[in-house]
């Protein structure tokens, strides 16, 4: 892919004389102008484009607020505040950075559950995967930092919950674990101190994430996109070229996902938020039931489904980190779940389980919440580590297309015709 | 350049290997200061005691202290709570360790070993759960004090009983015992 002949020609003696000296317009035209894409990829391929956009905005609006925001225990809850109230504008900016951190988690779940469902992971793309779940560690981390820079009692309790984590090595090492949880407090206890280095890696933490995003499209420019159909690219006629075709189903996809976003930004910009983060921080007094953000509610429900206190965080960790093996724990020989009858029932079982430890992990830890929390656990594992290795031994994948012109224009976009099907898409 | 038979380390390798290591170790020091900065500076770490006084506090009662930015919990507990915390037998606790900071890891977790001798009504515990720091309930006389008459984790569960062990759920050790004396009869030092 990365291969393919562009069609770059400089046009006034200005580009001319750059190209011989850095070509970067001759790469950018090849890689998003005429980069051959798919000519069947749907509306779930604009996730991509809608979380390098969202990245930009976040960093953009990260910049403005970090201009009036005051990263001490005394000052962070009333600057936060006076953003809000006095800031001009500081209203919209600070709403479109805090719901704009719940739509990039909503575009990136999408987006991660698309590959699961059209084998994305498959080789070649092993790599491509694995530096997907690597930027979604970073934003992870990027998210839960930025929530604790508020400091109220949501932020304050949630730094010394994961924190805390950290605090089960004890079990393994003794004394380790809290070695570790001091040193990334500063102190005895969650404190101004860890606010401020906080703020520091939250501010620095989003362009790691560009430079590996940088690496994951440099990745998939290489091995060339995956599409519903899950096959490769044969000849020219399967693809068509980025510009503008894939482009402007990107922003159309786009503009009707703004829609969503600004109807929580204007309309209700606090609902993904919770109600206790506008009391200030606390430490003598912990909120009666803890939430984090509804984004890590499915970990959260595994963290607290198991009774042990290592294991639970063990759980926790590797329910993420399990994701980077799904390229080998698949052993079927096709991509798409389109043509794999036996798995596409699990797949939604799996989605099913995921929404419902995110119900759960919402709920306080008790009674009937604890037992289902247990079942859907047992089943994200099962999934990943034997449904995903034994299905694809034993199940009989439906017919493929021949190619993905075939798949697209049906019997007439047989072998013999795809010439004359494509060619008034010809480049 | 000898080809094929294994070439014989000369002085040109070992410079390079004494280079390389010198850089390494010379990396690993520098990189030291910037772990170390992170780690609690020595006004944070400058050990400080409060003193409190007991006397206000009735049977039944508790009061919240914070030491080291810690809660520390006082309770004036009853005598059937004492009694309670008494007829538990070790073996049906999680953790058998005292996690008294005046005594040895080794030393048993009875109700003695959890308080001070003659002022067994008295205990005195950081007020933090051991599974991922929340402050348990059971201060104030209308908190729910979990199904054994202590504390009770709102976070994730965890049940403790009227001498601050953990009982039932995810937490894995007793409530810290910090270090304490009575400096009269109504006031202990902490710290």
């Amino acid at each position: 892919m990365a291969g393919h002949e562009s069609t770059y020609q400089p046009k006034s003696r200005f580009e001319r004389w750059l190209d011989e000296r850095l070509p970067i317009a001759r790469m950018m035209h090849a890689q998003f102008v005429d980069f051959p894409t798919p000519r069947n990829i749907n509306y779930l391929w604009t996730t991509g484009g809608m979380l390098t956009f969202f990245l930009g905005a976040q960093i953009l609006t990260g910049i403005v607020l970090a201009m009036h925001y005051l990263p001490s225990a005394h000052d962070a809850f009333s600057s936060v505040e006076a953003i809000r109230r006095d800031v001009n504008y500081g209203w919209l900016i600070r709403n479109l950075h805090a719901v704009g951190a719940s739509m990039f988690f909503l575009a990136v779940y999408i987006h991660v559950g698309r590959g699961l469902y059209y084998g994305s992971y498959k080789a070649p793309r092993e790599v491509l995967w694995i530096l997907g779940v690597v930027i979604l560690l970073l934003m992870m981390a990027t998210a839960f930092m930025g929530y604790s820079l508020p400091w109220g009692q949501m932020s304050f309790w949630a730094v010394t919950v994961i924190t805390n984590l950290f605090s089960s090595i004890d079990s393994i090492v003794p004394g380790l674990g809290t070695r570790i949880v001091q040193w990334l407090w500063g102190g005895f206890s969650v404190s101004g101190t860890t606010l401020t280095r906080f703020f520091s890696l939250h501010y620095v933490l989003p362009f790691a994430i560009v430079g590996v995003v940088v690496l994951h499209i440099w990745a998939l420019h290489t091995v060339g996109q995956n599409n519903p159909t899950g096959l490769e690219i044969k000849t020219k006629s399967d693809s068509v070229p980025m510009s503008p075709h894939a482009v402007m189903k990107d922003m159309f996809g786009l503009a009707v996902f703004m829609v969503l976003f600004t109807w929580f930004v204007f309309f209700l910009p606090d609902y993904l938020g919770h109600a206790d983060n506008y009391i200030e921080a606390n430490p003598l007094s912990t909120p009666p039931h803890i939430v984090p953000e509804w984004y890590f509610l499915p970990y959260y429900a595994i963290l607290r489904a198991i009774p042990n206190k290592l294991l639970g965080v063990i759980a926790m960790f590797s329910s993420i980190i399990l994701l980077c093996f799904v390229p080998w724990l698949d052993t079927s020989r096709v991509r798409s779940t389109k043509y794999r009858p036996l798995y596409k029932g699990f797949f939604w079982l799996f989605i099913v389980t995921v929404i419902a430890l995110g119900y759960l992990g919402s709920k306080p830890p008790e009674g009937l919440y604890v037992f289902w929390a247990r079942v859907f656990t047992a089943y994200y594992f099962i999934h990943l580590l034997l449904v995903l290795p034994i299905v694809g031994v034993i199940e009989t994948p439906r017919p493929l297309p021949r190619s993905i012109s075939e798949a697209v224009l049906g019997a007439a976009g047989g072998p013999v015709s795809v010439g004359a099907a494509s060619a008034p898409e010809k480049r | 350049m000898a080809t094929g038979s294994v070439e014989e380390p000369n002085r040109r390798d070992f410079i390079v290997i004494a280079a390389q290591a010198f850089a390494g170790v010379g990396a690993a020091v520098a990189l030291w200061p910037f772990i170390q900065q992170m780690n609690p500076d020595a006004s944070t770490q400058a050990l400080a005691s409060i003193e409190v006084d007991l006397s206000p506090v009735k049977e039944g009662q508790a009061i919240t202290v914070s030491w080291r930015g810690k809660p520390v919990f006082v309770r004036h507990r009853t005598g059937q709570e004492v009694q309670a915390a008494k007829e538990v037998r070790l073996g049906d606790l999680v953790d058998r360790s005292a996690r008294n900071d005046a005594l040895p890891e080794s030393a048993p977790a009875t109700d003695p070993n959890r308080t001070k001798k003659g002022k067994e009504n008295w205990i005195v515990l950081v007020g933090i759960c051991t599974h991922l720091g929340c402050i348990p309930k059971g201060q104030s006389l209308n908190d729910s004090r979990g199904d054994y008459g202590g504390w009770f984790c709102p976070c994730h569960g965890s049940h403790y009983d009227t001498a601050g062990r953990i009982r039932r759920g995810p937490a894995p050790r007793n409530l810290e015992v910090p270090t304490y004396e009575f400096v009269s009869d109504s006031k202990i030092k902490i710290g």
